[in-house]
């Protein structure tokens, strides 16, 4: 018999799991748009949900876990930026291929196929 | 200064090597200049040698207390690696020697190369050689030995392929490399046992901890070891039946096999068991067949020597003959002789050599004996110093031959009446054989179209010098006591056995009278005695036919045996080895189905293995959260 | 008066009576951490919705408007989480920058019909990363709900921008400057890469 009490207080109070998990959906979210879009710009779209899907765990610890600092927010800053990097170049790529192929269709660059 | 110079010995093998580099790297292209970097080099090298002389007569350095100075070079495992300097007399003697003739004959060569284009190369090759052999004589240990031993192998190969244009260079360098190369390794295997069963490559140390070892595990692995570093001698030093490629090793430029192949890096296998005579000394049964086997080869070479036809090749014989005596005086536990003979060879062969090496130029390339001819009226200054070689390697009083051929025949003698017979007979043959050589040669009629002419002052003052030193050596060595001071264990007694000098003088004087009768006086005809003894006129000839038989063996041994071995490398090997490229040829066609070239395909992939691995994670954390009672 | 005294005073007593009541029921119920909840469920299914629009739309310019969404959604959370600046910086950062570059993305390489401008694979590949995905999510609330967070203790800490600014210039200063670095590198690139060499412009 499941103690609905319990049950009501565990999705109630707001703490550390809930933050992973809300992370885990948005991170499988983006992995499944990552393997089904053919767009080159959708699949880097979902690559940035990714990225912060990441991002939440990070802020999530540092906000109930027992850090004495800003540490984990910091890594998260770090993140961005190294995101933000990210979508520049990939942007730059994508348009390049696009100039070069007149596509941006993941599934029709298949060069590597061996 | 001599202590300076003691201090700094290791700058002797260390100043021609920098020669080696600077002309190797730098000034190939300059003949006069890179000549003058060795000879300068090789000049500082013999001032500090004879001043390393004087510091050991003065500073009381004898065999039993050496002066050592050693610096760990590298350590591999347990066994320690030093590199250093060994000097005691038996050392000095060698760098003296060796010194003293690579100087002389870089200055011959001034003369004797100075119209060849690879000059430059040829210094260099022999600062390096010069360098190699002083590191050699200078070693503390046999591992240190060893690595200076295959240099000057390397050397030699060098300088016998000097004329790497001439297919017989390049196989004569070929057939040397690869002969020395059986003994070698024999040599390292003997090195390694060493270090395995007793610990140390030393020479001290192995000097001190040898009587516990054989108190302890007796001498048999020792016999072997001994054996197994006789090998390397062997192939060095030319003894039966390793000694083809020497003959072979005339094709180098004639100064070198006056350095090289007859008086420095051909010694090194007798200084080799002469520096190691005291585990050579413990097993009676090596010296009893380093002493038959030399004499074998002293008396074998000489036997070729009589008929041979090219100048350098009788002489090529006669130094493994020579070779054989000094094995066969340390055979009999004789340093003393052997080093004496050592020292007076090397002035009296070197001298031998490089007077061929002025004839044949003078000759214009011929090598031929008997294609010369009264070459006195025309080389005085050179048949004069080829005289006195050859009655010094004849030994006859009071040149340098007699004194140490006299010792090492005592010696034989005291140990063994067949030895000293044999000794005997072949001092008889060499005075016979290079009395012909100089009959021949330089009296007799001149040739009308003889071209030959005085040799340059480069190449005769050498010669005169060591003519000199051909004199004085024995003298020297005798009256001021050079067993007293070159020695294994006590001094060796320093009068003349009148019976030994008597027998021997008279025998070289017979031969020489003989070789007299028959080349200048044709009291009898040498076509007929060839042709009344001619089966052994051509044995003697053919070389006893050594070559051929390696040859054969070489052709329905190793070739039947290459046939097979080919067989089953073709079949067998390559067979599993096409196989396995099929079989690998296959998995890899079906794998690169897989490789369709989408990259979400890749990332599927990888997100699987993501998954495997963290669910086997979950479930061994599982594992341990329901052992340790559970969070849940 | 006396009646309307007492009166008055009965009806205040009810009031405080009824005010306390509410209140106890209200902390009873635990209602800061209803609110807490509902805030959190709130933004949590935005940003799970605009994810979905994300890979949902055929239209992509509608994708990177639910992307833009998603993270100024994200930003309130953060700011939930009390981190305030971390969360101007996603909306500034990811809503503003990184919108924008996408969009501009979109606008250089798609001219025409937008409406199955975000094309999806077929049925095979749906399934295929269905499979995974799903996978990788349970195997992740599977570590979640395994690990015993609930010893944690929940620590408020103080402002935010000065630890951070502590933090980024004195313990952090080496990766501050590697990170400003890379932006560097990464904008040179990037418009070397779009760019393209002299001579594919000729």
């Amino acid at each position: 018999m499941i103690d609905l009490q319990k049950a009501f207080e565990l999705v109630v109070n707001i703490g550390l799991p809930h933050c992973l998990l809300l992370s885990a959906v948005l991170f499988s979210i983006g992995l499944f748009g990552l393997l089904t879009r053919r767009s080159i710009i959708a699949v880097l779209m979902c690559v940035e949900l990714m990225l912060n899907a990441v991002n939440i765990n990070l802020v999530a610890f540092n906000r109930f876990g027992s850090m004495p600092d800003h540490a984990g927010q910091l890594m998260a800053i770090f993140g961005i930026v190294v995101a933000a990097a990210e979508v520049a170049i990939g942007m730059a790529l994508a348009i390049k291929l696009y100039r070069e192929r007149n596509t941006i269709n993941v599934d029709e660059l298949d060069e590597l196929k061996g | 200064m001599f202590d300076f110079a003691l201090q700094s010995a290791w700058l002797i093998p260390l100043l021609p090597a920098i020669a080696f580099a600077v002309i190797g790297l730098g000034t190939r292209q300059n003949k006069q200049l890179s000549a003058k970097i060795a000879i300068a080099a090789i000049s500082v090298s013999f001032v500090l040698a004879w001043s390393v002389l004087g510091a050991v007569l003065t500073n009381n350095i004898t065999v039993e207390a050496p002066f050592i100075a050693k610096t760990v070079w590298t350590t591999i495992g347990k066994i320690e690696l030093a590199m250093g300097m060994l000097i005691d007399p038996l050392t000095v003697v060698m760098l003296t020697v060796v010194t003293t003739v690579a100087l002389l004959v870089e200055i011959y060569s001034l003369g004797y190369m100075a119209h060849d284009p690879g000059m430059g190369r040829f210094y260099a090759y022999v600062s390096l050689f010069v360098a190699s052999m002083l590191g050699l004589v200078l070693a503390i240990s046999f591992f240190q030995m060893y690595v200076f031993w295959e240099l000057v192998g390397l050397c030699s190969y060098l300088l016998i392929g000097f004329y790497y244009y001439k297919v017989s260079a390049r196989e004569a360098a070929k057939k040397a490399f690869i002969t020395t190369r059986i003994g070698d390794f024999g040599l390292l295997l003997g090195i390694i046992m060493l270090q395995i069963y007793v610990g140390t490559t030393d020479f001290a140390e192995l000097q001190l901890q040898l009587p516990h070892y054989i108190d302890v595990s007796g001498t048999g692995m020792l016999t072997l070891i001994a054996f197994l570093l006789f090998i390397g001698p062997i192939g060095k030093s030319g003894q039966f039946p390793l000694h083809v490629w020497l003959p072979n090793a005339m094709e180098g430029p004639t100064p070198v096999s006056a350095l090289i192949h007859a008086a420095t890096m051909v010694v090194a296998g007798v200084y080799l068991i002469a520096r190691a005579f005291f585990l050579f000394n413990q097993i009676p049964i090596v010296l009893e067949f380093i002493a038959w086997l030399g004499a074998f080869t002293a008396i074998f070479a000489a036997s070729i020597a009589i008929t041979q036809r090219p100048m350098k090749r009788i002489l090529a014989y006669s130094t493994i003959s020579q070779l054989g005596y000094m094995m066969m005086a340390l055979g009999v536990g004789s340093v003393t002789a052997s080093m004496f003979h050592l020292m007076t060879h090397a002035f009296f062969k070197a001298l031998l050599f490089l007077g061929a090496g002025a004839v044949i130029e003078a000759m214009h390339e011929e090598a031929d004996i008997f294609k010369m001819g009264g070459l006195k009226e025309r080389m005085p200054v050179t048949c004069k110093a080829m005289t006195v070689g050859v009655l010094a390697i004849a030994g006859i009083p009071p040149l340098a031959g007699f004194f140490s051929k006299d010792e090492i025949l005592a010696a034989a003698l005291e140990h063994n009446f067949f030895l000293f017979l044999i000794g005997s007979i072949t001092a008889f043959m060499t005075s016979f054989y290079m009395a012909r050589l100089l009959f021949v040669a330089f009296y007799g009629e001149l040739k009308d179209d003889c071209p030959a002419e005085e040799t340059n002052d480069f190449m005769r003052y050498p010669l005169v010098i060591l003519a000199g030193l051909s004199v004085v050596s024995g003298i020297w060595g005798h009256f001021f006591g050079f067993g007293e001071w070159v020695r294994f264990g006590a001094p060796v007694h320093e009068g003349i056995n009148f019976f030994v000098a008597f027998s021997s003088v008279v025998l070289a004087a017979a031969a020489i009278w003989l070789a007299y009768a028959i080349y200048v006086e044709k009291r009898w005809s040498a076509h007929g005695l060839a042709a009344r003894w001619g089966i052994f006129y051509n044995l003697s000839y053919n070389k006893y036919y050594v070559d051929e038989f390696y040859v054969i063996v070489r052709y329905y041994g190793c070739f039947v045996v290459a046939r097979i071995l080919y067989w089953i490398d073709l079949n067998i090997i390559d067979g599993a080895i096409n196989m396995l490229a099929k079989l690998t040829g296959a998995v890899g066609g079906t794998l690169n189905r897989a490789h369709c070239g989408s990259v979400q395909a890749y990332v599927i992939c990888f997100y699987g293995g993501a998954i495997l691995v963290m669910g086997y994670a979950l479930i061994y954390a599982y594992k341990v959260l329901s052992m340790a009672g559970g969070a849940f | 008066m006396n009646e309307l005294i007492s009166f008055a005073n009965e009806a205040t007593k009810l009031l405080h009576w009824i005010i306390d009541f509410v209140l106890n029921f209200a902390v009873n119920l635990g209602v800061p951490n209803l609110i807490n909840a509902g805030v959190f469920y709130g933004i949590g299914g935005v940003v799970i919705l605009m994810a979905l629009g994300v890979i949902l739309f055929r239209n992509i310019v509608h994708s990177a408007l639910c992307l833009t969404g998603s993270f100024i959604a994200l930003g309130c959370l953060y700011i939930f989480l009390s981190a305030e600046f971390l969360g101007a910086v996603e909306i500034m950062v990811y809503g503003g920058a990184v919108a924008i570059i996408i969009v501009m993305g979109i606008m250089l390489i798609k001219r025409d019909d937008m409406s199955h401008s975000n094309p999806g694979r077929g049925v095979v590949a749906h399934i295929a990363a269905g499979i995974v995905s799903a996978f990788f999510f349970v195997s992740m609330a599977a570590a979640v709900i395994m690990s015993p967070f609930g010893e944690l203790g929940e620590y408020k800490l103080a402002d935010s921008v000065t630890g951070l600014a502590d933090l980024m210039l004195t313990k952090y200063i080496v990766p501050f400057e590697v990170a400003a670095v890379l932006l560097l590198m990464a904008m040179v690139g990037a418009i070397i890469i779009a760019k393209g060499r002299e001579a594919d412009e000729a």
